[in-house]
């Protein structure tokens, strides 16, 4: 075994404050849609405002760190080899095979991840962020002092807004149960807390050897 | 250890700073103080008129108070004689109706269903001197009476059945050298007593508001700002702002909360654009009938039923009647939630003549809706009944009910719907079949008093919500977050966490099932080598 260096500061940071504002959004959120009942609908409305305006903040900063890094390069979809990442999901893992695809600081995710990833990214966090922001603006008030209402019917942002959070919700679930499949059953959450990741000695060899010729 | 420290110190200035931020505490709203800066100023009254020796007099009739206010006031009889205290009606574009006369003279409503024929009686809240028939002289300006109006003795009171006189003790000499601005009194007289009792229509108008708590009314409450009802209701040339939707119909000069408060009158932008949609009564005025109760149903069908050949009475607990024989059964509501409408200003009316087009019949039709820019939720008393109309013709009836003897074909004498069908029918000019019935009616009466404190505004969850008791639970025609969700949606966002869920579920539990027996082989097979 061998401790690689996979996830740097910031990611992590990002990551962990992703995660909770989300679910915290998510709970408020279904508050506000009427399924729960936990801090009362004028709390929920505040809190989901504030919280939302906390991850817009956040995404912008990890947008440009993205870019910078050029840690984007990680979320291009790829079919290469995601046919032995799906066997290796509903087949190999039961029987204790090893991951089919090597994990290290260049190249975070598996195939399967990359399209899963690149989706959340592309199409469901843009589709929650952009009804949200318009939700948000639903009713502004003008420089006059005017109060304008939005052309876009309030139901149709609503619905797709609610849309995007079960979705989001499905994919928490799916994502935190596939943390288990690491190594050990924590070792990929506890790459995420330290960086460092347990990863066995024979792919480090393999890849040396490949890193030789 | 230094490090430590350093942190140490951070965290204590965070919290510090944390505690600040988060920590302001009500600000003062300065244009809420300084609104109440000018309307707590008493009114300065600029002249004694008891000084004054054209008053100085005995007075034979009220005509001749009206004369000597018009020898110095010498303009304002005309002005008053242009109003619809005056006059009984307005000249108002209606939709379908085009420009037509719409008042007292010729809508009906269902509590005492119309003026016409009544007058003897119902002038009691017109504004002139002698309103017996049909034949009152609207142009004669020695009858019109500015001491209802303008007395600020308390003395003045219009006479019962006296067509508009006042009663015979009045002292017209320390009327006519105590008048004034108009007080809560003067307006209330008929204000708060219309349909023949204290707070019998409106629910929100009633005698209690002459000396309440600011629970009650935070404008009028006598521990409070104590505000009269002219000060919102200001007037131009005796022309007074504000609207009552059971006779009015057009969406002009009305008396809005924004003229004083703003449009955007909380701190809070997220109230604030609320009112884009929402009137303010909406949410500051939870409930009306604070103090007495309110009519909310009069049922004429059940009128008649005599004791041995004697019209009686029953009271309920709190004094107000639950039966009369004259005028049937009625339903009496304390604090009561408004219902709410759309409503964009503008109203029609049940007038005279018109044929029935749907039961309930809609005395009056508030206009609005969630499309219409011009609209907004509006708190409304629903007053519901049934009254009586021409079963042939589909027309409601306006019976005679008032008369000083009996045998003069009215109702509240004779106790014959037949007769005072014919007689009041006849008096309006229009037919009368012969065959009369009952059909259901139904009112609304905005409600714009009685406004809470802060405190006991309507919360947002009472309108944001799913539950059936709702108070915009009925109110259609648009998207309400808390309260609207897609059902469709509902069920495949469910049914997605859910497949998520057991697909984590089955996965994991082969993995563990898997791992499990293993480790169980692999214990079998130690055990067997030992």
């Amino acid at each position: 075994m061998k401790k690689v260096f996979i996830y740097p500061k910031f990611e992590r940071f990002w990551h962990w404050t992703q995660a909770t504002l989300i679910m915290f959004l998510a709970l408020t959120g279904f508050e506000v849609h009427g399924s729960i009942s936990v801090f009362g609908f004028e709390q929920a409305v505040r809190f989901h405002r504030i919280s939302s305006y906390a991850l817009l903040l956040l995404i912008a900063f990890a947008i440009f760190w993205h870019i910078t890094t050029g840690e984007w390069r990680n979320y291009i979809p790829t079919t290469k080899k995601i046919k032995d990442q799906i066997k290796y999901y509903t087949t190999g893992i039961f029987k204790g095979e090893k991951h089919p695809t090597d994990k290290n600081e260049l190249s975070k995710l598996n195939p399967l991840q990359k399209i899963v990833y690149f989706g959340f990214k592309v199409v469901l966090i843009p589709l929650v962020v952009v009804t949200g922001i318009l939700y948000m603006n639903y009713k502004s008030i003008d420089e006059n002092n005017i109060i304008v209402i939005s052309e876009i019917p309030l139901d149709i942002l609503a619905i797709l807004h609610t849309f995007g959070a079960f979705l989001l919700i499905s994919f928490l679930i799916v994502h935190v149960y596939m943390t288990t499949t690491g190594e050990t059953p924590t070792s990929n959450i506890k790459a995420m807390i330290t960086g460092y990741e347990e990863i066995e000695e024979e792919i480090d060899k393999q890849n040396k050897s490949e890193n030789e010729k | 250890m230094n490090k430590s420290l350093i942190i140490t110190i951070f965290l204590v200035i965070l919290v510090l700073v944390m505690i600040n931020v988060f920590h302001t505490g009500e600000p003062e709203n300065l244009n809420l103080l300084k609104l109440k800066q000018e309307y707590v100023q008493p009114d300065v009254v600029s002249v004694d008129h008891s000084t004054f020796p054209e008053l100085q007099k005995t007075f034979n009739s009220p005509q001749d108070v009206t004369e000597t206010c018009i020898s110095c006031h010498t303009e304002r009889h005309t002005e008053i004689m242009e109003s619809a205290h005056w006059n009984w009606e307005r000249v108002a574009y209606v939709e379908g109706r085009g420009i037509t006369k719409l008042g007292k003279k010729n809508v009906l409503n269902n509590f005492c269903i119309g003026a016409s024929g009544n007058e003897q009686s119902c002038a009691k809240c017109h504004i002139g001197f002698g309103m017996n028939n049909d034949q009152f002289d609207f142009e004669n300006a020695r009858n019109v009476d500015c001491m209802v109006c303008h007395d600020n003795s308390e003395e003045y009171m219009k006479g019962s059945a006296t067509a508009g006189y006042p009663d015979r003790n009045v002292n017209l000499t320390k009327v006519a050298q105590s008048v004034g601005s108009p007080q809560k009194e003067n307006c209330g007289f008929c204000h708060f007593n219309s349909g023949g009792g204290n707070n019998v229509k409106h629910g929100d108008l009633e005698q209690a508001l002459l000396a309440a708590d600011r629970e009650v009314d935070i404008h009028m409450g006598a521990n409070g700002m104590d505000m009269s009802c002219v000060d919102c209701h200001t007037a131009e040339n005796h022309q007074i702002k504000g609207r009552l939707y059971s006779v009015s119909s057009e969406n002009t000069n009305r008396a809005f909360c924004e003229d004083c408060h703003g449009n955007l009158p909380h701190f809070d932008n997220i109230l604030n654009r609320h009112t884009s949609k929402v009137a303010c009564q909406t949410c500051h005025i939870p409930e009306y009938a604070k103090v007495n109760a309110t009519k909310m149903a009069w049922y004429w069908s059940e009128a008649g039923n005599l004791k041995d050949g004697e019209p009686y009475s029953i009271d309920n607990e709190d004094g107000n009647h639950e039966y009369l024989s004259t005028k049937g059964r009625f339903v009496w509501e304390k604090n009561v939630k408004p219902d709410y409408v759309w409503f964009n200003g503008k109203a029609d009316h049940y007038v005279l003549g018109d044929s029935i087009k749907s039961i309930p019949v809609e005395m009056n039709t508030l206009y609005g809706s969630h499309d219409d820019p011009d609209s907004k939720i509006v708190p409304v008393k629903i007053h519901v009944g049934d009254q009586i109309y021409d079963k042939k013709n589909n027309i409601l009836i306006q019976p005679k009910l008032f008369a000083e003897e009996a045998g003069d074909s009215a109702y509240w004498k004779d106790f014959d719907w037949g007769l005072a069908a014919e007689a009041g029918m006849e008096r309006v000019g229009l037919p009368y079949s012969g065959e009369y019935g009952f059909v259901k009616t139904k009112m609304y009466w905005p409600v714009n008093h009685m406004v809470a404190t802060k405190e006991n505004s309507v919360q947002c969850a009472e309108c944001h919500t799913q539950s059936e008791d709702g108070r915009l639970a009925s109110l259609e025609g648009f998207y309400l977050p808390g309260r609207d969700h897609s059902s469709v949606l509902d069920f495949i966002g469910r049914l997605d966490v859910l497949l998520a869920l057991l697909g984590v579920f089955i996965h994991g539990s082969i993995r563990v099932f898997l791992v499990l027996r293993k480790r169980k082989y692999s214990v079998q097979t130690i055990n067997e080598k030992v």
